[in-house]
């Protein structure tokens, strides 16, 4: 049975992870690769690097980075951050990424999702949806939920799916940094418009969040960053949560 | 030597480098004249069928692989490199593959994502090996394991002796494994399968048909 997936996400700037991951037997804490092999070694499914500064200047520091990630382990890997055309596209697979996640390019050029699609293969397209409830509804922001798009979340997310992305990583920007658990009814909404794959983000604080996610809020793959950064819960610990409320995980 | 084969798609970084961590030496081959020169032969693959097969057509490898396979060089094709091996594609169009195994690659039915079955099929899943026959031995390591998978489109060999391997997203079972003689592909990818893919990829070291 395929089974549900748990991806730590890294927030990486100038090849370096950010936001204090706290191994405790890593020394540099900072370094890419050394916390890729702990997560590695805890049985995640996937990781998933997104560069938050993606400045222009610090591209092949990026792409150096992901090359020294995937030589030392053999697992997907999704990187996001700056991506604009089908050539930041392009050196991100060559330099070892298995997913590439678009994010305000897609909205600025929806196209880019369709042409990068059909190049690419949908297997390797992921596009961020980042969402906020506005009214009746949840709507797209960008530049970190400030940025209103107009665009309506679930109408977006099937559209990008229709062009051909294989994956919608779905942040909650009310969710976010909270602790509370997923927005479940985005989360749902979202997976129940589309075809491609759903990965929940924003707002874990507890191993029944990431249950939450999977049985009510209907998503293929669960995404978290500070719980497992700080050594709150391992993936392991995570995962035998999981199976021991029926969901199916890679043990 | 391990050759494999660059057709000038996609990441071949990730399978040599797994290829080389279980103590294999890789070369790239893109010229087809110097396929006969290796111990074995890998084919990977990302994208689309109909790129794939123009590719190797363009290259003339697709005439050269052949030759190869049938002096008996063993060989591992991965994903559309599986895929590559049929009769036939039905990816946008219908693109004839290379008839080393007869059969045909179709998508998944299209109810099975009405279903709520997402599509691609991504994640990691079971290989099932049959259990009437022997294992093959470059699949025996994966018992009880799971793999990554991600693909549409799924290989439909006509002769069940072909078929080595199952996996069912859903209720739908597909060819999780095929092959025959010095040949064995798989759907998933080893090189993205953690401990379970590195086991499969020492085996094929090791492996004389």
């Amino acid at each position: 049975m395929l089974s549900k997936r748990i991806i730590p996400c890294l927030d990486v700037a100038h090849g370096r992870v950010v936001k204090g991951v706290q191994f405790v037997d890593i020394i540099d804490a900072g370094d890419p690769v050394e916390a890729a092999i702990k997560y590695d070694e805890q049985g995640a499914d996937e990781l998933t690097f997104l560069d938050i500064r993606a400045s222009h200047e610090s591209r092949d520091t990026l792409y150096h980075m992901v090359t020294e990630v995937a030589e030392h382990v053999f697992m997907p890997l999704t990187v996001g951050g700056g991506v604009k055309a089908l050539g930041d596209i392009e050196n991100l697979l060559h330099a070892g990424a298995d997913k590439v996640s678009i994010n305000t390019a897609a909205i600025i050029t929806p196209e880019l999702v369709k042409d990068a699609a059909e190049r690419f293969g949908s297997s390797t397209i992921v596009v961020a949806v980042d969402a906020k409830a506005v009214d009746d509804h949840w709507e797209c922001f960008t530049h970190g939920g400030r940025k209103p798009t107009g665009l309506n979340a679930v109408d977006w997310a099937r559209r990008m799916s229709d062009y051909g992305a294989g994956e919608i990583l779905l942040t909650s920007m009310d969710a976010d940094g909270t602790k509370d658990g997923y927005d479940i009814p985005l989360t749902r909404a979202v997976s129940d418009a589309v075809t491609a794959n759903v990965v929940a983000s924003g707002g874990v604080g507890t191993l029944e969040h990431l249950a939450a996610g999977l049985t009510e809020g209907k998503a293929d793959a669960v995404l978290a960053a500070s719980i497992f950064h700080f050594g709150t819960f391992t993936i392991h610990e995570a995962k035998a949560h999981l199976a021991s409320k029926g969901i199916p995980v890679r043990l | 030597m391990i050759g494999l084969i660059n057709y000038g798609m996609g990441n071949l970084h990730s399978v040599a480098k797994a290829l080389e961590k279980v103590g294999g030496s890789v070369e790239l081959v893109s010229d087809a004249e110097k396929l006969n020169s290796y111990d074995r032969i890998v084919l990977p693959g990302v994208g689309a069928f109909r790129d794939c097969i123009g590719a190797l057509k363009d290259t003339g490898m697709d005439a050269a692989l052949k030759d190869v396979l049938a002096s008996g060089t063993p060989f591992l094709g991965i994903c559309l490199g599986m895929q590559i091996l049929m009769d036939v594609s039905h990816e946008f169009g219908r693109h004839p593959g290379l008839g080393l195994i007869p059969g045909a690659v179709k998508p998944f039915p299209e109810q099975h994502s009405e279903r709520g079955f997402k599509i691609p099929h991504m994640g990691w899943n079971d290989v099932v090996l049959s259990s009437e026959k022997t294992p093959h031995p470059v699949l025996e390591p994966l018992a009880g394991q799971q793999v990554y998978y991600v693909h549409s489109f799924c290989c439909m060999p006509e002769n069940p002796e072909h078929l080595l391997g199952v996996c069912s997203y859903g209720d739908f079972p597909f060819a999780a494994a095929i092959g025959r003689d010095n040949i064995v592909a798989v759907q998933f990818h080893p090189e993205k399968s953690q401990r379970a893919g590195l086991a499969l990829l020492e085996a094929f070291l090791q492996w004389h048909p």
